[in-house]
C-alpha cells in the first residue's frame, strides 16, 4: 500500500494565527463596549469605518501585488489593524479622519513593506501618528463622557456630525467635545495649579479620568484574558506597565503637585490599549524574552516622558513607534543562552 | 564530577503531549510471524556500509553474519532466520531520502535453525572490556534509540577518559511509541544484564536508568529486578514526562544538571548515554548469545486494527507486521516509522524493519493531519517558548528563510536537535523544521565546496610551483652545460687529441663488434660459407681502400 509523505513533525498544530487574530478581537470587546457607553455612537463608527477602509486597502494592495487576496484576508490581522486605530481616534472626527488612518496604516505601514510579518512599525500606531502631526484639530474632536455631557449626541446627531461636521441647532461644538484629562491636565498645570485643585474638577473619576478609568479597566481585563489564554507574552504589558509606574511614582514622591500619580497613569488615555493591545503586536516588538521586558519598559518610560514633557496629549503612540525602531537592537543583545554553550555570545 | 541529583530537573520549553501509549500495550508482547522472505539492509547503521560475506544462492542460519565491514565505525548484519539468499541487490528501505539501498534477500526455510554464534561468555564481569567490545561489534548491535550508532564504539570511552556515569535512556518521551515499556516489563532481565555488562565494560562508576513517570509500571520492574539481581545500586529514576526529555543531552541534564557542551560530546562530562534496547540487546548477545537479529516494534495508531508491541526480525517488511495486527482500518492515511515528532514518513509498506524501527505508526487524518499552508511568520515567539535548546527558532527561520546561513550559524543553527517543538506550536504554521534542515544541508555542502575549492587550490599552487621548480633546474643545467662547454677553449690540445683517439676508438670496437655478430652462422652450406667469404674480402679491401 502506497502512502503520501511529508516532513516532521505530523501531530496536528496546536496553533492557529487565525484564532489568535480572533482572540484579540474578542478580548477588546468590553474596552470598546466601554467606550462607546461613555463617548458615544462616534465610538462605532470610527470602528466600522476603519475597518472597512482597511479590509480595503489590504485587498487593493494584495491583488496590486499578486498576492492571494482571501486567504490572505483570513488571517484577520488588517480587521485588528483597522479595530486599534479607531479605538485611539476621537470619536467625534469627520469620517476621512479614519480613512486616512487606516490608508495609511495597511498601504504605507504594512504593505509596502511586505504585508504582514515584514512591518518594522505597528501599522495602527503610524496610522495614528501621521494623523496627529497632520490633523491636530480634528484630532481633538473627544465628545464629553457621558455624566459630564451637557448634551449627549443621538445616533443621528453624531452620524451628521461625522459625516457633515455639523451640529443640530443650538447645539455648539463645545457643548459635545472636552479636552481629555491628560490634555486637561497638561494645560491647567501650566497655569500653575497644583494636581489636588486639577483632581477636584468632575473631570476626574474616582483614581483617574471620568469614564477613562474604567475604559483603562476594561481593557486590562481584556488584557489579562488574552494572557490566559497564552494569545501574548507576559513580559511587554508587565514591562511596559511597571516602567510607567516606577517613573511616575519617582516624580509623583518628589513632587506630588506637580506631577500625576501612578494610578493615574495606568488608568489614563491608551494605558491599557497599548501594553496589552499594541505593544504586544508580535511582529514590530522585540522578541527574546528578556528583549521583551526592555522593550516594554522603554514604552513606559517614553510614554511617561512624552505625557509630562512632550506636547502631545498621549505618548503611547510616539513610543511604541520608538521602541520598534529599537527592537532590532534589543533582540540582538538580549540573545538567550544556548543549550550547552556558557554565554549568549560564545561559539 | 558527576552527581545525579535527588529530583529530576524540568528541561527548557518541551510540550505535554499526549502519550497515546495505551492502545499498543492492551496486547502483551508477543513474538510476530517469520515472513517468507527478508529484506536485510547492509547498512542499518550510522557509519560505513557493511559487505556481503555471502551470495545469491547460498544457505544461511539464523544467526550467521552475512555481511561486514572492517572500518571501524560500522556494523555487521546477520541473517534473521534459516534459509538462502535469493538476491542482493537494490530494494527500498525506510529512510527520509526515499531512495533504495542494497539489501541481502532471504527466503526463510521456516526451520529457524541458528548458527552457534560464540557470543556467550560466561564469565562476563570478569571480561576484558575490550573483548566485551568486540563482541558487542560482532553481535551488530546499534543504538536501538533511532540513531544506530554502533554501539561498540560508545563502549569505548578512549584512552585516559574515566567514565563517571552511565546514563540508560528509557524516556521513550515521544508520544505512541511503547517498544521500550514493552521490553522493560517482559524482558526485565535482558535489560538489566544489558545495563550491567555496559557498565562493566566503561568501568563506570555509577549508572542511572531515567525513565518517564508515566510508566509506573516499567519502574516497578525495573526496581524489582535489580534488587533481585543484586544491583540496586543502579538507580531509576523517574524524570517529568514532557517531549524532548528522551533527547540525550535533555536527559542528561535532567538526571544530573549538567549541559553537554555545544558540538561536544557526553563523554566530555564523563557520562556515556546508551538507549535501554540497546541495553537488552546486549544483554541478550553476551548472556543468550543471540546477535541482534530481531527488536522490539510498535505497530500503533488509529489507522491499524489490533495495535500491539511485536518482537520482530530485522528485514520483516511492514506490510507483514500490519497484517498480523489485524490490517489497515479504514481511517489510515499515513504511515510512519518512528513517533509523530521526529518519524520519518514512508511512501510504502513494503519497506522492511530495520535495527532503528522503534514505532511502525498507521495514522489517520485526525492523528497526523496534511500540512496546512503557510502564513508569515508573525515573530509571536511561541516557538522560543518550547525550544529545548532555547533557540530563537523565529530568528534561525528568518535567516534560513533568507539564505542568509552565516546569521543562522551565528543563532546557533547546529543546536537545534529538530525535535519539531517549534513547528507543532508555530501559529502560522511554517514547516520550521523543513527550513533548519535545508540549511544545515545548505552549509555542509558549501562547506564540502569550500574543501573540494582549498583542494584545488592547493593543487594548482603545488602545480605552479613545480614548474618553477623544474624550470630553475633547467636554467641551472643549462648555466652548467654552457661553463663545461665554455671550459674546453680555454683548455690544451692534449685534451683534445685524447678525446679523438677516444672516439676512433670507440668506432673500432663497433666495427669490430659488427663483424662479429656477422659471423655468427654455423652449420651453413659450403656455397654460403663461400659467398660470405668473398663478402667479407671485399668489406675488408674496401674499409682498407676508405680508409685515410
Amino acid at each position: 500500500m502506497e502512502f503520501p509523505t511529508q516532513s516532521s513533525p505530523y501531530l496536528p498544530l496546536s496553533n492557529d494565527l487565525n484564532r489568535l487574530m480572533v482572540q484579540v478581537m474578542l478580548a477588546l470587546i468590553p474596552g470598546a463596549l466601554c467606550m462607546i457607553w461613555f463617548f458615544g455612537w462616534g465610538v462605532l463608527f470610527n470602528l466600522l469605518i476603519a475597518t472597512t477602509t482597511t479590509v480595503a486597502a489590504e485587498a487593493i494592495m494584495l491583488k496590486l501585488r499578486n498576492r492571494p487576496v482571501m486567504a490572505t484576508l483570513s488571517d484577520g490581522s488588517a480587521v485588528l489593524t483597522g479595530l486599534l486605530l479607531a479605538l485611539a481616534l476621537p470619536p467625534l472626527a469627520p469620517w476621512w479622519i479614519p480613512v486616512i488612518g487606516a490608508l495609511s496604516a495597511i498601504i504605507v505601514a504594512k504593505q509596502l513593506y511586505g504585508g504582514l510579518g515584514y512591518n518594522p512599525f505597528n501599522p495602527a500606531m503610524v496610522g495614528y501618528v501621521i494623523l496627529i502631526i497632520s490633523f491636530p484639530l480634528q484630532m481633538t474632536l473627544w465628545s464629553s463622557p457621558r455624566g459630564l455631557e451637557a448634551e449627549f449626541l443621538s445616533f443621528i446627531d453624531t452620524l451628521r456630525m461625522v459625516f457633515t461636521q455639523t451640529l443640530a441647532d443650538g447645539v455648539i461644538l463645545d457643548g459635545v467635545t472636552m479636552a481629555t484629562p491628560l490634555d486637561a491636565s497638561k494645560t491647567e498645570l501650566g497655569l500653575n495649579l497644583t494636581w489636588s485643585e486639577i483632581l477636584s474638577s468632575p473631570l476626574y473619576g474616582s483614581f483617574a479620568g471620568h469614564g477613562w478609568e474604567w475604559i483603562n479597566t476594561t481593557f486590562l481585563i481584556g488584557g489579562v484574558w488574552l494572557w490566559q489564554k497564552r494569545a501574548i507574552d507576559w513580559r511587554i504589558p508587565l514591562g511596559m506597565l511597571s516602567a510607567l509606574f516606577l517613573v511616575s511614582l519617582l516624580f509623583y514622591i518628589a513632587d506630588a503637585d506637580s506631577f500625576g500619580s501612578p494610578i493615574f497613569h495606568l488608568f489614563s488615555g491608551a494605558s491599557m490599549l497599548g501594553a496589552f493591545f499594541i505593544a504586544t503586536d508580535p511582529v514590530s516588538a522585540a522578541t527574546t524574552p528578556r528583549g521583551r521586558l526592555y522593550f516594554g519598559a522603554g514604552i513606559g518610560i517614553l510614554t511617561y516622558v512624552i505625557r509630562t514633557w512632550g506636547g502631545y496629549p498621549d505618548g503611547v503612540a510616539f513610543a511604541v513607534l520608538l521602541m520598534n525602531m529599537a527592537a532590532p537592537t534589543i533582540d540582538y543583545y538580549t540573545q538567550p543562552r544556548v543549550f550547552g554553550h556558557r554565554d549568549p555570545g560564545d561559539s | 564530577m558527576v552527581t545525579i541529583l535527588e529530583q529530576a530537573l524540568k528541561i527548557h520549553g518541551g510540550l505535554r503531549l499526549d502519550a497515546n501509549k495505551s492502545p499498543s500495550l492492551r496486547a502483551p508482547l508477543r513474538r510476530a510471524r517469520i515472513p517468507e522472505r527478508l529484506f536485510v539492509p547492509l547498512s542499518q547503521h550510522i557509519g560505513e556500509i557493511a559487505d556481503p560475506l555471502v551470495a545469491v544462492g547460498d544457505s544461511v542460519l539464523k544467526g550467521q553474519p552475512i555481511a561486514r565491514s572492517y572500518s571501524y565505525i560500522s556494523a555487521p548484519v546477520h541473517a534473521p532466520t534459516s534459509g538462502s539468499v535469493i538476491d542482493i541487490g537494490a530494494y527500498p528501505i525506510p529512510h527520509p531520502s526515499g531512495l533504495k539501498a542494497d539489501c541481502i534477500v532471504i527466503e526463510a526455510d521456516g526451520e529457524d535453525r541458528a548458527a552457534p554464534s560464540g557470543l556467550r561468555m560466561d564469565d562476563v564481569f570478569a571480561a576484558d572490556p575490550a573483548d566485551i567490545r568486540q563482541r558487542v561489534r560482532d553481535a551488530g548491535i546499534v543504538g536501538l534509540g533511532g540513531a544506530g550508532f554502533p554501539t561498540s564504539v560508545k563502549l569505548n570511552p578512549g584512552p585516559g577518559r574515566d567514565v563517571e556515569l552511565l546514563v540508560i535512556n528509557a524516556a521513550e518521551c515521544e508520544p505512541y511509541i511503547s517498544c521500550d515499556e514493552a521490553l522493560m516489563c517482559a524482558r526485565t532481565q535482558e535489560v538489566i544484564d544489558g545495563v550491567r555488562i555496559m557498565r562493566h565494560a566503561l568501568h563506570a562508576r555509577q549508572a542511572v536508568i531515567g525513565i518517564e513517570d508515566n510508566m509506573p509500571n516499567a519502574i516497578a520492574c525495573l526496581r524489582n529486578g535489580l534488587d533481585e539481581a543484586g544491583a540496586a545500586d543502579i538507580r531509576v529514576i523517574a524524570i517529568p514526562t514532557i517531549y524532548p526529555a528522551g533527547g540525550e543531552k535533555q536527559l542528561i541534564y535532567t538526571l544530573t544538571g549538567e549541559e553537554v557542551p555545544s558540538q561536544g560530546l557526553p563523554i566530555d562530562l564523563g557520562i556515556v548515554c546508551h538507549n535501554v534496547g540497546t541495553a537488552a540487546a546486549v544483554g541478550r548477545a553476551l548472556v543468550q548469545g543471540e546477535p541482534l537479529i530481531s527488536r522490539v516494534v510498535t505497530v500503533t495508531g488509529a489507522g491499524v486494527r489490533q495495535p500491539a508491541n511485536l518482537v520482530t526480525r530485522i528485514g520483516t517488511p511492514i506490510a507483514e507486521l500490519i497484517e498480523q495486527c489485524g490490517g489497515y482500518s479504514d481511517k489510515v492515511t499515513r504511515l510512519l516509522m518512528g513517533g509523530p515528532m521526529m518519524g520519518i514518513s514512508l511512501p510504502s509498506d513494503a519497506l522492511p524493519v530495520i535495527k532503528t524501527t522503534n514505532c511502525i505508526l498507521a495514522a489517520s487524518q485526525q492523528e497526523a493531519p496534511q500540512a496546512l499552508s503557510a502564513h508569515p511568520c508573525i515573530r509571536c515567539g511561541k516557538c522560543a517558548e518550547v525550544c529545548p535548546a532555547s533557540l530563537l527558532p523565529q530568528q534561525l527561520y528568518w535567516y534560513a528563510h533568507a539564505r542568509n546561513f552565516d546569521k543562522a550559524q551565528d543563532y546557533k543553527l547546529f543546536d537545534c536537535i529538530e525535535c519539531g517543538c517549534c513547528a507543532q506550536v508555530c501559529p502560522s504554521h511554517i514547516p520550521l523544521v523543513q527550513y533548519y534542515r535545508f540549511a544545515k544541508t545548505e552549509i555542509w555542502n558549501q562547506e564540502r565546496e569550500r574543501d573540494k575549492a582549498d583542494i584545488a587550490r592547493q593543487r594548482h599552487e603545488f602545480h605552479l610551483q613545480r614548474l618553477e621548480r623544474e624550470k630553475k633546474e633547467l636554467q641551472e643545467r643549462r648555466a652548467k652545460a654552457k661553463k663545461a662547454l665554455n671550459k674546453p677553449k680555454a683548455g690544451n690540445a692534449d685534451s683534445k687529441k685524447a678525446e679523438i683517439a677516444a672516439a676512433l676508438e670507440r668506432v673500432k670496437a663497433r666495427k669490430a663488434s659488427q663483424s662479429v655478430a656477422a659471423r655468427n652462422t654455423d652449420n651453413l652450406s659450403e656455397e654460403q660459407q663461400a659467398k660470405i667469404a668473398e663478402i667479407d674480402n671485399r668489406r675488408a679491401s674496401s674499409t682498407d681502400e676508405n680508409r685515410p
